[in-house]
């Protein structure tokens, strides 16, 4: 009985682990296709950059100032490409919402291609920072201290991202285009400006999420395509351009990815499929999402 | 759309003519080409029938899909598993592949055509890819991550396919077919219902059409000409990996409906030979930079061309 514990609470920390991680990476893709309709599939990319660059400057056995220099060089880097994203479909402003997904879509090739000349084709693994790289004893089995920190950085970036959205005169505004947005450049306010932070944030935290999750995940070609899915699937399940659903969403997705793998390792897809099904013929526009324009 | 009577029947001569050339030359093709310039050359036509389902739902339904591949993927693999453990013929492994094919198209269509435009895509490349990741994880059926080797030469009227040629022929006379029924349905009234319901889709159920059901069908039957075309390709490669079912069959077959023009079949035969040649010519000889030509050549078209998939989703007034 015991050990039956055991196996499960390890299994729901790290669906825990994976769920905030998740939560980091999908609400970018949420609130950009809240605001603009964009669906940005360049978005698993920049993941998958974040990743690299803790390869890159972290490397195997990183110091905290090597990790703490990846995760800024995470940040710029994808804050630098979401506005640049952002320029870009913008263009096709006036164009179908297919136009612009497929235009992302086009440069997540170009990146992704880019990436591996960059840095190779193998598998490259990221370890922990001293410290949070031993792991210690819960209910008398070892977990890693790494994972534990994840939880809590993202359960502060999930409460922060919170507070940002429902609290300031920002936030207020980005709520406001996400459930009407004929109506706020009808009250005349310019909104653009807005469209390319929340562009750029969003892509600042997918590739800090892929510098955080490196450890993790390791960093490998096709990994961008996975948490692409993950994301999307987080987002569908969510209901789009909304903050709550994101976090729910994406811890509901942690738990089913982890208890899936440990119970059915073989079909564990399945059960991914039977819960977005699930949540689809239920709830049409996902847990938070409805149909006229979505609440945080 | 509907021309007069006189010159409808015109264009349709013209273009029976037209295809009745392009079968024609391809099937002489093999006698002229060297052997591995037939090689590309089936390679096109087996991409070109997946293009051409796709477009089925792409162009004339407006449902953009970017998970055609998973389709694709199942009627290969079945056809690969039949081929290796079942029964040789290479009819028998068509039929399962299009059933395949088809069955995986009605299990994801129930969730995936509640959904429209964007969501669609979203849904559809969600699903994709879960099963992709199902093929490389049930190794018991689908060899894992190997995939299916060593699948022996399909047969087919008493002779097995050896030969660059055989399998040529026997593809481009299961593709034309398969493109020609495809034609049929496009414009039987069926067709035009699709066309209705990509336009206007309030309208077409005001009208009392079961919307729901026409899509669902409509992605059925894509999903099982893709199936058919996955299964030739197991004839051809005889070899099946999960890289089949995934967005690197997605994303092709989407440029290339996106490149030839939603909704004319005929396009996305034009798009699925430049996306073959650009990705496994061109990108070889650049040092296989495949992906890179792909993306900047989706970019360069979604900029530069619009009109092909824009009509798909949010655009009716674009047709005359």
């Amino acid at each position: 009985m015991p050990a039956w514990l055991d196996t499960h609470l390890v299994s729901v920390l790290n669906g825990l682990a994976i769920g905030f991680l998740l939560f980091i990476l999908a609400v970018g893709l949420s609130l950009v296709f809240g605001m603009m309709d964009v669906l940005n599939l360049a978005h698993g990319v920049l993941f998958l950059t974040g990743g690299y660059m803790a390869w890159a400057i972290a490397g195997e056995h990183p110091s905290w100032l090597g990790f703490a220099g990846a995760l800024a060089a995470a940040a710029v880097v994808g804050s630098l490409a979401g506005v640049g994203l952002s320029l870009a479909t913008e263009r096709l402003a006036r164009r179908s919402h297919l136009d612009q997904a497929l235009l992302t879509l086009g440069l997540a090739l170009i990146a992704a291609d880019a990436l591996s000349v960059m840095f190779g084709d193998d598998v490259h693994a990221v370890g922990p920072p001293p410290g949070l790289d031993g792991s210690v004893s819960i209910l008398g089995s070892a977990y890693p201290v790494y994972r534990l920190a994840i939880i809590a950085v993202g359960a502060a970036l999930a409460a922060a991202v919170h507070r940002i959205v429902e609290r300031t005169a920002l936030g207020a505004l980005v709520r406001a285009t996400v459930a009407d947005r004929q109506m706020v450049s009808a009250v005349g306010i310019d909104d653009r400006r807005v469209r390319v932070a929340v562009f750029g944030i969003g892509s600042l935290l997918a590739a800090v999420a892929g510098a955080l999750g490196a450890p993790i995940y390791g960093v490998r070609p096709g990994l961008d395509a996975t948490v692409l899915v993950l994301a999307l699937v987080v987002v569908v399940i969510g209901g789009l351009g909304s903050v709550r659903g994101a976090l729910v969403g994406a811890l509901v997705i942690g738990q089913i990815e982890t208890l899936g793998r440990s119970l059915l390792s073989d079909l564990a897809s399945f059960v991914l499929f039977g819960a977005l099904a699930l949540v689809l013929v239920v709830r049409p526009h996902g847990l938070f999402g409805d149909p006229s324009g979505t609440r945080s | 759309m509907i021309g007069r009577p006189g010159s409808a029947a015109t264009t349709a001569a013209v273009a029976a003519a037209v295809a009745a050339a392009v079968v024609l030359a391809l099937a002489a093709a093999p006698l002229v080409l060297a052997p591995y310039a037939v090689t590309v050359l089936t390679r096109i036509l087996v991409f070109a029938l997946l293009a051409m389902s796709l477009d089925l739902l792409v162009g004339i339904t407006g449902l953009p899909s970017l998970g055609h591949g998973a389709y694709f993927g199942a009627g290969a693999y079945a056809a690969g598993w039949v081929t290796l453990h079942a029964s040789p013929s290479g009819p028998v492994a068509l039929l399962v592949a299009l059933t395949a094919g088809g069955l995986v198209a009605a299990a994801a269509g129930c969730v995936a055509v509640r959904a429209r435009g964007i969501f669609f895509l979203m849904l559809t490349l969600a699903i994709g890819e879960i099963v992709q990741q199902l093929a490389e994880s049930w190794h018991e059926v689908t060899g894992g991550s190997n995939g299916l080797y060593g699948i022996p030469a399909a047969r087919v009227g008493g002779a097995a396919l050896v030969g660059d040629q055989a399998v040529h022929w026997w593809v481009l006379a299961v593709a034309a077919t398969a493109a020609a029924g495809l034609w049929l349905l496009a414009s039987s009234p069926f067709g035009h219902a699709l066309r209705g319901i990509r336009d206007n889709e309030a309208r077409m159920r005001a009208l009392g059409y079961r919307v729901y059901g026409y899509k669902l069908a409509a992605f059925v039957v894509a999903g099982a000409v893709a199936g058919l075309a996955g299964g030739l390709l197991s004839a051809q490669q005889r070899l099946v990996t999960p890289a089949e079912l995934g967005l690197g069959t997605s994303i092709p077959a989407l440029l290339a409906v996106t490149i030839g023009g939603a909704g004319t079949l005929w396009g996305a035969c034009v798009g699925a030979a430049v996306v073959v040649l650009v990705r496994d010519h061109l990108g070889a000889s650049l040092g296989g930079h495949g992906s890179l030509l792909l993306g900047a050549v989706f970019v360069a078209v979604v900029y530069l061309l619009p009109g092909g998939a824009a009509r798909a989703l949010s655009m009716p007034r674009r047709r005359g």
